[in-house]
């Protein structure tokens, strides 16, 4: 498993992967669970994954980025299992030379990251039920960036 | 007529709706992913209450409903993703 955990993920992990006395600039994005649904009251969430497909289909996006952003190198991390509110579910450490490409890879990665992985969401309320989360944010509203040459057919 | 023998995986939701998480099925070939889905809840009562047009994966990628299925595929059904992604089953042309 090299893209998945069930421990909370290790930043200083991901920075070894991919840290290079030629890139100076580092961007990381951290996603957490956080506590906003309409009603509150949420106290965890439930990731539930395609494991094998998480790993390919990560393994393809991370291989788009060098085409596009030259020198850029990125490592992804998506933790699996229940994790608490406050807890990152997900983090990215894109490196380039330069910074521009970093934030740039960064960017592409989570939102391809959102709209392509086979990843689901339960919520544990306060009051001990459980839902599970659909899509969260209008698919197509990814201001800034360009979707991939290729769609993932 | 030959026939070849697929798998067929459900997650998140549509495990509890099917009430177990893979079916073997055996489908006359040619065949298509909307073709398996069709078999899957012709066969198991619970998928009866699958989308007709879920989003879907063969072989661990993306596919359309149209799409062949082969011997030895495994045809994934998944409900909405998480992140927000109706429609990545239907590529840009």
């Amino acid at each position: 498993m090299t893209h998945l955990t069930q421990q909370p993920i290790s930043l200083d992990a991901l920075l070894a992967r991919v840290a290079s006395p030629e890139r100076g600039g580092t961007c990381i994005f951290l996603g957490t669970v956080r506590n906003a649904a309409d009603d509150g009251g949420v106290t965890a969430i439930e990731y539930s994954v395609y494991d094998e497909m998480v790993e390919a289909e990560l393994g393809r996006i991370e291989s788009e980025v060098a085409p596009r952003w030259p020198g850029a190198h990125v490592a992804t991390m998506h933790r699996v299992g229940r994790i608490g509110v406050g807890e990152a579910s997900v983090a990215i450490v894109a490196t380039a030379p330069h910074r521009a490409e970093a934030f740039a890879a960064c960017r592409y990665v989570i939102e391809e990251v959102k709209r392509r992985l086979p990843i689901w969401k339960q919520e544990y309320r306060l009051d001990g039920s459980t839902t599970w989360v659909g899509p969260s944010e209008a698919p197509g509203h990814r201001p800034g960036v360009s979707p991939p040459e290729q769609a993932p057919a | 007529m030959p026939t070849a023998t697929v798998r067929v995986r459900f997650f998140a939701r549509y495990a509890e709706l099917v009430g177990r998480d893979e079916v073997e099925l055996t489908v006359s070939i040619p065949t298509t992913v909307g073709d398996v889905i069709r078999a899957v809840q012709a066969a198991h009562p619970g998928a009866r209450e699958l989308p007709d047009r879920p989003l879907v994966a063969v072989n661990l990628r993306h596919a359309k409903l149209d799409a062949a299925v082969r011997a030895g595929d495994e045809v994934a059904l998944l409900p909405p993703l998480a992140g927000g992604s109706e429609g990545v089953s239907e590529p840009r042309a």
